[in-house]
């Protein structure tokens, strides 16, 4: 690649620019319409996320048995009860809770040790890598759904472990990622002039040339999120994550089945709230990769 | 072109007998005795060790993985404790059925999502491009398991146009030839001149077959739309255009043959991964696949069957991609003429 020879003048300019492309990136936000929308709905997820005793009009695990499958808008209970004669708003409101933590946590989990093996497979290369890049051929041989539910399924049901299986399994989308960037830049002319004024391997592979990885990673991070929050869904309604009566999407969509031939509301609210949050992570991330590959705009 | 399939050829058995080994690791380690779920609880020592030893499980755990692996490539995953059939007879009577599935969602997903692309590319910036990227998008934030259920609820039991599961109406006498319910339905049309059979097999397949299919066609739909955008700009439509061609020979001749190469890797993904989203479909359509039969082996710890199911899918997931892979190098015409 030519671009890593770059002549002093032209480096001191592409520097001077450096503190405008936050700016530049700021202006393509408020362009994209799609980003801001996923913004806003995550924050609103968040911010009830965070608000949900305040905000909740009942106790979610609170049993009215008077109530048992109210319609919406009866007595104060907006989206109706559900067959246990619980708010179903309010146990809404604290299943995304449950959800927001469990995509921030999987996640998590997935980028700790994606990075990890990721930075540490494309800087030492060799043996190493190879080791590394057939395990991950071989974790991607198993397709995702089956992966986390076969991980939950020896570590047992529970909503920790659901977290633990999802974070696993997107493990290996970082890690290629991660070494793909790592790959590209460890050659370049920074690294090499740090690495001669005495840089330590660490300090390349996590100061200098992980921060220039991380624009694609934060895209599929916040997509991850997203995905996380759709497997837990899923997990739990196979019985598999959380467990009765924690408020999860996921297990309210499942318990709700019995219900919809005579309270359409139970089954249909917790799918929408899901579909909602969904949508806000996949339209950021969308925004963000549209803002990040300047390929991509029009 | 021959040897990027070489090499692609020779990762396989490495690929696969991964795959054998971590199954192997994942299911050994893993809390929970085998010969205590067989048992029950109530079984004693001795029992105990006689079925451990029976399944040479009190054999160390190399020994246990050489034995295994043996049995493996001769497709051979033991029994299941649930039937006590043989997990491999279990599995070629169900395959079918997840594949029939399969097959007829992505059917639906491809037609539909190439139509959907190709409708939205060419009008860029309508309320047609704008709707169906809305709608992709939908797409693939939806929980699969709840739009099914929703789907049941509206065209089940609201309307019943449609049933709630299984393959056939369970009042016919319907003997399976094949186990692919719509070639056994054709072939009893031929048979007995009886349409019947045939009108219940589809009738049972399009809220399955539109549950399984969503995500796919969200994805083929946003491929084939950025796909064929970016060959459109291209200096050969262009000319086309400038000769003078019609725009509808244009589009479908000129620029839809390209643009359709990314859409196959997709399409070749998609339908493996159909495979294993065939077991949140399959349980709530009550469907009698690999999915569904995989989820109750894991529910009751039914570790032969989950293992062999779980090798199963993955074999059939990595070869699908393998297929594509060489298809692709095939259809392509910058890799073959290299």
């Amino acid at each position: 690649m030519s671009e890593n020879i770059m002549p002093a003048e032209k480096l001191q300019e592409t520097m001077d620019k450096e503190p405008g492309r936050v700016q530049e990136a700021l202006h393509q936000l408020r362009k994209n319409k799609g980003a801001i929308a996923g913004l806003v709905i995550i924050i609103l997820f968040l911010m009830t996320a965070l608000l949900a005793p305040v905000i909740a009009p009942h106790d979610p695990l609170e049993q009215n048995i008077s109530l048992r499958k109210s319609a919406p808008l009866t007595e104060g209970y907006i989206l109706g009860a559900d067959d246990l004669g619980r708010d179903l708003l309010s146990r809404i409101i604290y299943g995304g809770r449950i959800s927001m933590i469990i995509g921030v946590v999987s996640v998590g989990i997935a980028l700790v040790f994606g990075i990890l093996i990721g930075v540490i497979s494309g800087y030492y290369g060799g043996w190493l890598d190879r080791i590394v890049m057939r395990l991950i051929d071989i974790m991607l041989a198993f397709p995702y759904v089956l992966l986390t539910i076969v991980i939950v399924a020896i570590l047992g049901p529970s909503l920790t472990n659901a977290m633990i299986a999802i974070g696993i399994s997107q493990i290996p989308q970082y890690v290629r990622m991660v070494r793909a960037s790592v790959l590209a830049e460890k050659e370049a002319d920074y690294v090499t002039a740090e690495r001669s004024l005495g840089a330590s391997d660490l300090e390349l592979m996590f100061r200098s040339i992980l921060p220039n990885c991380l624009a694609p990673i934060s895209v599929q991070a916040t997509l991850g999120v997203g995905e996380a929050i759709l497997s837990s869904a899923a997990l739990s309604f196979l019985g598999l994550g959380a467990q009765p009566p924690t408020p999860e999407w996921g297990l309210m969509i499942a318990s709700s089945r019995e219900f919809i031939t005579t309270a359409w509301w139970i089954v249909t609210f917790p799918g929408i709230a899901t579909l909602l949050a969904v949508l806000g992570f996949n339209l950021f991330g969308d925004g963000l990769r549209d803002m990040l590959d300047p390929k991509l705009r029009d | 072109m021959g040897r990027f399939i070489l090499k692609r050829l020779s990762l396989l058995i490495p690929t696969l007998l991964g795959v054998v080994t971590l199954v192997f690791f994942m299911i050994a380690l893993s809390p929970g005795d085998p010969a205590r779920v067989m048992l029950g609880e109530r079984a004693n020592k001795q029992q105990l060790e006689a079925l451990r030893a029976d399944l040479g499980l009190d054999e160390p755990l190399g020994v246990q993985y050489g034995l295994y692996l043996k049995r493996v490539v001769k497709f051979d995953f033991g029994k299941s404790i649930k039937s006590g059939r043989p997990v491999m007879e279990e599995i070629k009577n169900l395959f079918p059925a997840t594949i029939e599935l399969a097959f007829f969602a992505m059917i639906f997903a491809t037609v539909l999502g190439i139509i959907i692309g190709v409708l939205s590319a060419t009008r860029k910036n309508t309320w047609i491009d704008y709707s169906s990227m809305v709608g992709a998008l939908f797409g693939v934030s939806m929980p699969v398991f709840w739009l099914a259920l929703v789907l049941i609820m509206i065209f089940s039991v609201s309307f019943d146009l449609l049933p709630t599961g299984g393959r056939m109406n369970v009042r016919y006498y319907f003997e399976a030839i094949t186990n692919f319910y719509v070639v056994d339905a054709i072939i009893l049309l031929f048979r007995e001149g009886d349409p019947k059979y045939l009108g219940s097999a589809l009738k049972h397949l399009v809220l399955p077959a539109v549950a399984l299919a969503t995500i796919p066609l969200a994805i083929i739909a946003r491929v084939t739309r950025s796909s064929m955008l970016e060959v459109l700009k291209q200096d050969y439509i262009k000319t086309a255009r400038s000769a003078g061609i019609k725009e509808r020979r244009v589009v479908y001749r000129y620029a839809l043959k390209n643009a359709l190469l990314p859409v196959i890797t997709i399409i070749g993904l998609q339908f493996g991964l159909l495979l294993s989203g065939a077991i949140l479909t399959e349980t709530i359509f009550a469907w009698p696949g690999i999915g569904k039969w995989l989820y109750h082996a894991i529910e009751a710890r039914d570790y032969p069957a989950v293992q062999g199911g779980v090798v199963i899918i993955s074999t059939t997931f990595v070869l699908i991609n393998l297929v594509v892979d060489i298809l692709y190098t095939i259809v392509n015409p910058k890799i073959r003429l290299q």
